[in-house]
């Protein structure tokens, strides 16, 4: 009787160490497993991947995977993840054209609400980066990472040829198209790479609140407001004048118009500066300026922000690693002198790193004059049909500036084609 | 010692132990793989595309807000006036690219089989190395060589225009291949051209290769020339892979994606010029997030495709007698 009870106490014994040690061991493996994916596109997929280092002292037990692809295929995957709610990561880098179409699906987490209420960090971000992230009902379905606030790269030597001021160019988009002329007669460069560069920015100009780019928050299509009439009609002189060199942006002839001086200057987002140093044309180094949009017209292009999507894993983990990238200071600065990637954050636009002068723009401080710029830059509500109002925007326009079409009819025409859209 | 009698059956086989694959299932067993995968990747898409062209569907909220709308998609299609655009450019690209590629190829497969003897593998290599290139690269390295100002063929066409005698034929002024809408799709069809005339002529090599030596040695003896001999020996022999070679071309041509997505940049170039029904379709669902739309096109372009292919063998039909 004792032999047996000691031999059942034994086995008791030796079965329960044997379960704690497989229930130590699962544990243990499914910590050491953890893994927050992260999906981003190229330079924002840099700064997640130096940013681990710092994950990695909060959580040496969860892995960050950072899942990269090229910038379209980046956003095609995640559409078609958000479609069938699998192989969805657990954060999303998201850039800002595609902001509106997720977040009409539905598809990410609202991050204005508890658990996450990133509305009590509202004003931390630049203003109109957070109202980017805002949908229509008022839902924040994404966090502000980096901006591109709109400036005019333009080259000095040109200008100082063509007898051309900074201040003559900007004081309004006449000017800049008068100063255009006198920079072709003078040098014989083109005052921009393509006409469509002028109409991009000032339809993004004088935007009122709730009023979007292309449809009102009411559906009401506005491709036909004053703001389009001007657009065309300025990009419509340019092309008359000859001052555009019809060249497409990221094309070889763009690189090489840079390269060898036949660009006199671009409107864009202030990272092309950087773009301009590192890759575009590097020899051109002190050449280059920035200055305001002409016309104080402020506009922005581009940005990324970092979203979770609904169907996502681990969603307190996603959150905590988002708010790293987004809300600490270091992380914000690092990307800034590493990548370009404009803070959207603005507890850092006080450091000492705007008021260091940029070689590049021959010594300018030029970061106080976007940062300037980002506070000035009105929030443009998003629709998910604005793909295709631009779309139908850009061949209207290539009708106006190739074939001639007039102005009204382009305009009433595009206006029909896409108030086709919005009645679907 | 008993022997068991010659007509006796054979004793039947020990059954192994564990699995074993009866003798009439084994051929189901045994196909089962490519059935299941083309289940998968074949039949599966072409019924879920069947079921998107009649629903309504905002993608990025999941397979649940799907809501049928009948014909709407299509009714929206046809008469969608960019859907007619991009068929237009479709059946011009296909007509550009695609009958030149046979004009070519089926004199140039003859030259080879005639002329080229222990180098004709190195000849048909040559040609048919576009092909197996990668499209991607090719419409890149297009991309460069029509460039405006920089390229390689408005350099060389600026050249021949200095030619004393024949320049006067040659453009002086660098031509926009990909910025002006004249220009976009010629300069697509010849990236087209160059990438298939090689594949055909190899079709037309081996269909030569099957026709009898001696119809020539007598055409030769009755007094026939070379051009009477390709004219009415060598093509009428050639016509079934005409036929094929066309065929191919139609269906190809119809569902022109790559070179011109590479050389417009994705968006079809300037009004829209070189935007093919195959890139209008993909940019419907991924760019403009309606997928019910680009499936009811798809199907569109499927009619197309069959109608046209259709009309290519109605063309190739023998008529009257026998041969």
């Amino acid at each position: 009787m004792h032999n047996k009870t000691t031999a059942t106490h034994r086995r008791n014994i030796l079965a329960g160490a044997a379960a704690a040690a497989l229930l130590s061991l699962v544990s243990a493996g499914a910590l050491a497993q953890q893994t927050l994916t992260v999906a981003a596109f190229p330079a924002v997929d840099e700064i997640a991947k130096s940013a681990i280092p710092m994950w990695k002292k909060k959580h040496p037990d969860v892995e960050i995977k950072v899942i990269s692809r090229a910038f379209a295929d980046h956003h095609t995957a995640m559409t078609t993840a958000l479609s069938t709610s699998s192989n969805l990561p657990d954060v999303m880098v998201v850039e800002y054209g595609y902001v509106g179409r997720f977040a009409e699906g539905g598809g990410l987490e609202d991050l204005g609400s508890a658990p996450y209420n990133i509305k009590a960090q509202q004003a931390r971000f630049v203003p109109y980066a957070y109202r980017q992230a805002t949908t229509n009902a008022g839902t924040v379905v994404a966090v502000p990472s980096d901006i591109g606030p709109g400036t005019l790269l333009y080259r000095t030597d040109l200008l100082k040829k063509a007898n051309v001021t900074e201040a003559d160019m900007t004081q309004s988009w006449d000017a800049f198209v008068a100063s255009g002329v006198k920079i072709k007669a003078a040098t014989g460069a083109y005052l921009v790479a393509h006409a469509r560069d002028i109409k991009d920015i000032v339809i993004r100009s004088d935007i009122k609140p709730g009023e979007g780019l292309y449809i009102d928050n009411k559906g009401k299509v506005l491709v036909d407001s004053p703001r389009f009439v001007r657009a065309f009609t300025l990009a419509k002189a340019v092309r008359e004048q000859k001052l555009d060199g019809k060249i497409n942006a990221w094309s070889n002839e763009w690189s090489e118009g840079f390269k060898r001086g036949t660009i006199a200057t671009q409107l864009s987002g202030a990272w092309l500066a950087g773009h301009l140093n590192n890759w575009l044309a590097p020899d051109t180094k002190g050449l280059w300026r920035a200055a305001q949009l002409p016309e104080k017209a402020y506009g922005s292009w581009g940005g990324s922000f970092y979203t979770i999507p609904k169907g996502g894993k681990n969603k307190a983990l996603a959150f905590e690693f988002i708010q790293m990238m987004t809300l600490t200071p270091e992380v914000q600065l690092s990307a800034f002198k590493s990548q370009d990637a404009f803070p959207a954050l603005i507890d850092v636009h006080n450091d000492a790193f705007f008021d260091q002068p940029i070689d590049f723009l021959g010594g300018q401080k030029a970061r106080l004059l976007w940062r300037d710029a980002s506070r000035k830059i009105a929030a443009v509500d998003v629709n998910k049909l604005d793909p295709i109002a631009e779309e139908i925007v850009n061949t209207e326009m290539d009708k106006v500036l190739d074939q001639g079409k007039d102005i009204p009819t382009a305009l009433a025409d595009a206006k029909a084609l896409l108030e086709r859209r919005v009645r679907r | 010692m008993s022997s068991l009698p010659l007509d006796s059956p054979p004793a039947a086989a020990p059954r192994a132990k564990g699995w074993s694959l009866s003798p009439a299932m084994a051929p189901y067993v045994l196909i089962s793989p490519f059935v299941i995968l083309f289940a998968i990747f074949g039949l599966f898409p072409l019924v879920f595309s069947f079921y998107l062209a009649f629903q309504s569907w905002e993608p990025t909220a999941g397979l649940s807000t799907m809501k049928f709308v009948g014909l709407e998609n299509f009714a929206f299609a046809i008469t969608d006036e960019w859907f007619w655009k991009s068929l237009r450019n479709t059946a011009w690209l296909a007509f550009a690219a695609g009958v030149p590629q046979h004009v070519v190829s089926i004199p140039l497969a003859y030259f080879i089989h005639t002329s080229f003897k222990r180098t004709r593998n190195m000849a048909v290599g040559a040609y048919f190395l576009p092909y197996i290139t990668s499209t991607v690269a090719i419409s890149m390295m297009f991309g460069t060589l029509f460039s405006t100002d920089y390229g390689l063929i408005n350099i060389t066409l600026h050249a021949m225009s200095e030619w004393p005698g024949i320049g006067w034929m040659f453009p002086s002024h660098p031509i926009d291949w990909l910025n002006r809408a004249e220009n976009v799709k010629p300069a697509i069809s010849m990236v087209v051209f160059w990438r298939y005339v090689g594949f055909n002529t190899v079709l037309y090599l081996a269909a030569l290769q099957t026709i009898p030596k001696d119809i020539y040695e007598a055409a030769t003896m009755d007094g026939a020339g070379r051009w009477q001999q390709f004219w009415y020996i060598t093509i009428p022999s050639l016509k079934p892979m005409i036929f094929f070679g066309v065929t191919l071309s139609v269906v190809g041509g119809l569902q022109l994606f790559e070179e011109p997505f590479i050389l417009t940049g994705g968006r079809g170039g300037t009004d829209q010029a070189g935007m093919t029904t195959a890139m209008y379709m993909y940019r419907t669902a991924f760019e403009f997030n309606d997928f019910g739309t680009a499936s009811a096109l798809s199907w569109l372009l499927f009619v197309f495709v069959a109608v046209l292919t259709w009309l290519t063998n109605l063309a190739f039909k023998p008529r009257g007698g026998s041969h």
